[in-house]
């Protein structure tokens, strides 16, 4: 086939449509099973699975809309994403700093520690880590969930923050050395703002970690109190299992500001979440 | 940028550097002393050695004893005894084989799926940004709420794909969750809906690297579409393709969530992974030691395979041929 023919044109692109939509109906199907079942009631599920709904009936989404648990599951989630980001940016940052710009003894032997916690997969720690937890008693606490988390997320952003804080050019520190500034200003008032688009590489990282993880928080989080979206959606399929409609419009509220996110800030999401693939 | 003030440096780092014009010597912000470098260092070590390298090593001491984590530490030290008797555990050995099996997939399936669409989004046509948006919105999606939707879909009371299947006249009796032999089936299937798109947004990174030009001299030398593939495309995708077998293998390795709330490992271990037996022998069953070990199996897994993968894979890729200087190092 030669595709600078015209035939050969439409034939190609006739196979590329075909393939863009049979992918498209692959992903998108589950979704819109989602979205619309929750629009739907439970015999319309059985009898009606693959249509609209007829009649649309909200009252599954906004049962859960003014439910109190859903929006201190959503609370509780925003919460802790953003702590674990402030924390882990704010410690590796500092971290980095110090590595890309600084030669001490066992600067390479400190690095090399930090970037062995990439080798550590965090299934291995959990168990001690809830009972070290236990120890310190932070189970049923947030710290509980996000100290390990923005622990175990150091070693990326360090080798990440690390690599951008070297490329900025000695000029700038001796700028800034000559108008008086230390350490701490520099890196402050200079070195941050200068970083601003590799900072939001890594605290995208972050804050989607936090969002999604789900074994830390059911290890350490057993009271409802401070569970995360994840626990709740979990948790409300073992309530309402026979209740599908609910259970639907439950998840589909539970990915929307997921996809919101998505839709607003596809760009840096994309990536911020391929650079650990990429950055390696 | 207003740096004026010498004063607003922090006490504690001696005199700050402010010698204007003192001399032409390059001075680097620091030869600040060990006080302020360890300030800066001390809240991410502190962190890191607490909940890191604390927890692997409570649990690499743990492995060795009996211990079911209540009453004091453990003191019933058994040697290499947990470790024995993983080897005997069908049910570890299970997952290993489980393991090797969606690894297998993943690669023979998955990810050659993600690289035709890959080559497929990066011919213009119209539409295209919105089918490459659309391909990574799984990916983006919480594991464990994905898993609660799939559960659903695959309901043993006439879920979703029942109905699909029916109304293109398939009547189907399968227990898509509940039967042994096909549930690792479909637990693939739906990881491959999860994570094809994030493959197909690395290759496609990498596709977009290699330069135009080499198409063109191809062109002029007369070659055709076939060998432009199977000769520039292919070798240079190699780094790329190398990286995403890896990440495939490393997160397969670690798999929890997904299967955990879809199947919690059953039916019969059936989907079990290694890191769903080491939570139920752990939190279910209270064998601290017996889970510690199997935690330490999985560490001893994943970073044999990331130190052979290094060496011999990945090796070509650090030395910066052509193929990695646009490695996305951006």
């Amino acid at each position: 086939m030669n595709v600078r023919t015209p035939r050969g044109k439409l034939l190609r692109n006739t196979g590329l449509y075909i393939a863009a939509f049979v992918t498209a109906a692959f992903v998108a199907t589950p979704i819109l099973f989602a979205l619309l079942g929750g629009f739907k009631d439970n015999q319309q599920l059985r009898e009606n699975a693959l249509g609209l709904p007829s009649p649309w009936n909200a009252e599954h989404y906004t049962d859960v809309l003014t439910s109190d648990s859903f929006w201190r599951q959503v609370f509780n989630s925003v919460f802790i994403a953003l702590a674990t980001t402030v924390i882990v940016v704010g410690c590796a940052a500092m971290v980095a700093f110090v590595f890309a710009r600084f030669a001490f003894r066992g600067r390479e032997a400190l690095f090399t520690l930090f970037a062995a916690g990439m080798m550590f997969p965090f299934a291995v720690a959990v168990l001690p880590l809830f009972i070290i937890l236990r120890t310190f008693e932070l189970l049923n606490s947030p710290l509980g969930v996000i100290l390990p988390q923005a622990a175990f997320g150091l070693p990326l952003t360090i080798i990440i923050l690390r690599s951008f804080f070297r490329a900025i050019p000695g000029e700038v520190e001796e700028a800034a050395v000559i108008d008086g500034a230390g350490p701490w200003l520099f890196f402050v008032k200079i070195l941050l703002p200068m970083a601003r688009p590799v900072l939001a590489t890594v605290s995208v990282l972050a804050l989607v970690g936090s969002w999604n993880s789900y074994l830390l928080p059911l290890v350490v989080l057993s009271r409802p109190t401070w569970w995360t979206l994840p626990l709740g959606v979990t948790q409300f399929q073992g309530q309402y299992a026979s209740d599908t409609a609910k259970v639907l419009a439950f998840v589909m509220l539970a990915m929307l500001p997921a996809l919101i996110f998505y839709a607003f800030a596809e760009r840096h999401l994309i990536s911020g979440l391929t650079s650990g693939g990429t950055k390696g | 940028m207003t740096v004026k003030e010498p004063s607003a440096a922090p006490p504690g780092e001696g005199r700050p550097e402010g010698r204007r014009g003192a001399s032409p010597r390059r001075r680097p912000v620091g030869r600040p002393g060990a006080g302020t470098l360890t300030a800066f260092i001390a809240p991410g070590l502190l962190l890191f050695l607490l909940f890191v390298l604390l927890p692997v090593a409570f649990a690499a001491y743990v492995a060795f004893f009996r211990w079911n984590g209540l009453g004091g530490p453990p003191t019933d030290f058994i040697g290499f005894d947990n470790f024995r008797n993983l080897l005997g555990d069908d049910v570890f050995m299970g997952d290993m084989w489980r393991l090797t099996l969606l690894v297998a997939m993943s690669i023979g399936i998955q990810l050659p799926i993600a690289f035709g669409l890959a080559m497929l989004l990066h011919q213009r046509f119209p539409g295209r940004t919105v089918f490459r948006l659309l391909f990574f919105v799984p990916y983006v999606l919480t594991e464990a709420v994905t898993a609660v939707l799939f559960g659903l879909i695959f309901s043993p009371r006439r879920g979703f794909a029942d109905s699909m299947l029916q109304s293109i006249g398939v009547e189907t009796q399968v227990g898509w969750l509940s039967d042994r032999s096909i549930v690792l089936f479909v637990i693939f299937g739906i990881l491959t809906w999860k994570f094809f798109g994030f493959h197909m947004i690395l290759y496609l990174a990498g596709r977009q690297n290699i330069p135009e030009e080499l198409y063109e001299a191809a062109a002029i030398d007369g070659a055709g579409g076939a060998q432009m593939f199977r000769n520039i495309t292919l070798p240079l995708m190699g780094p790329t393709v190398r990286i995403t077998i890896f990440l495939s293998v490393i997160g397969t390795v670690q798999l929890f969530d997904l299967v955990f709330v879809l199947t919690g490992g059953g039916p019969f271990h059936a989907s079990e992974t290694l890191a769903i037996t080491m939570y139920d022998q752990g939190f279910g069953r209270n064998q601290i030691g017996y889970a510690s070990a199997l935690s330490i199996a999985m560490f001893v897994i994943s970073l044999v395979f990331a130190l052979f993968y290094q060496r011999y894979v990945l090796k070509r890729d650090l030395q910066g041929s052509l193929t990695t200087a646009g490695g996305g190092r951006s």
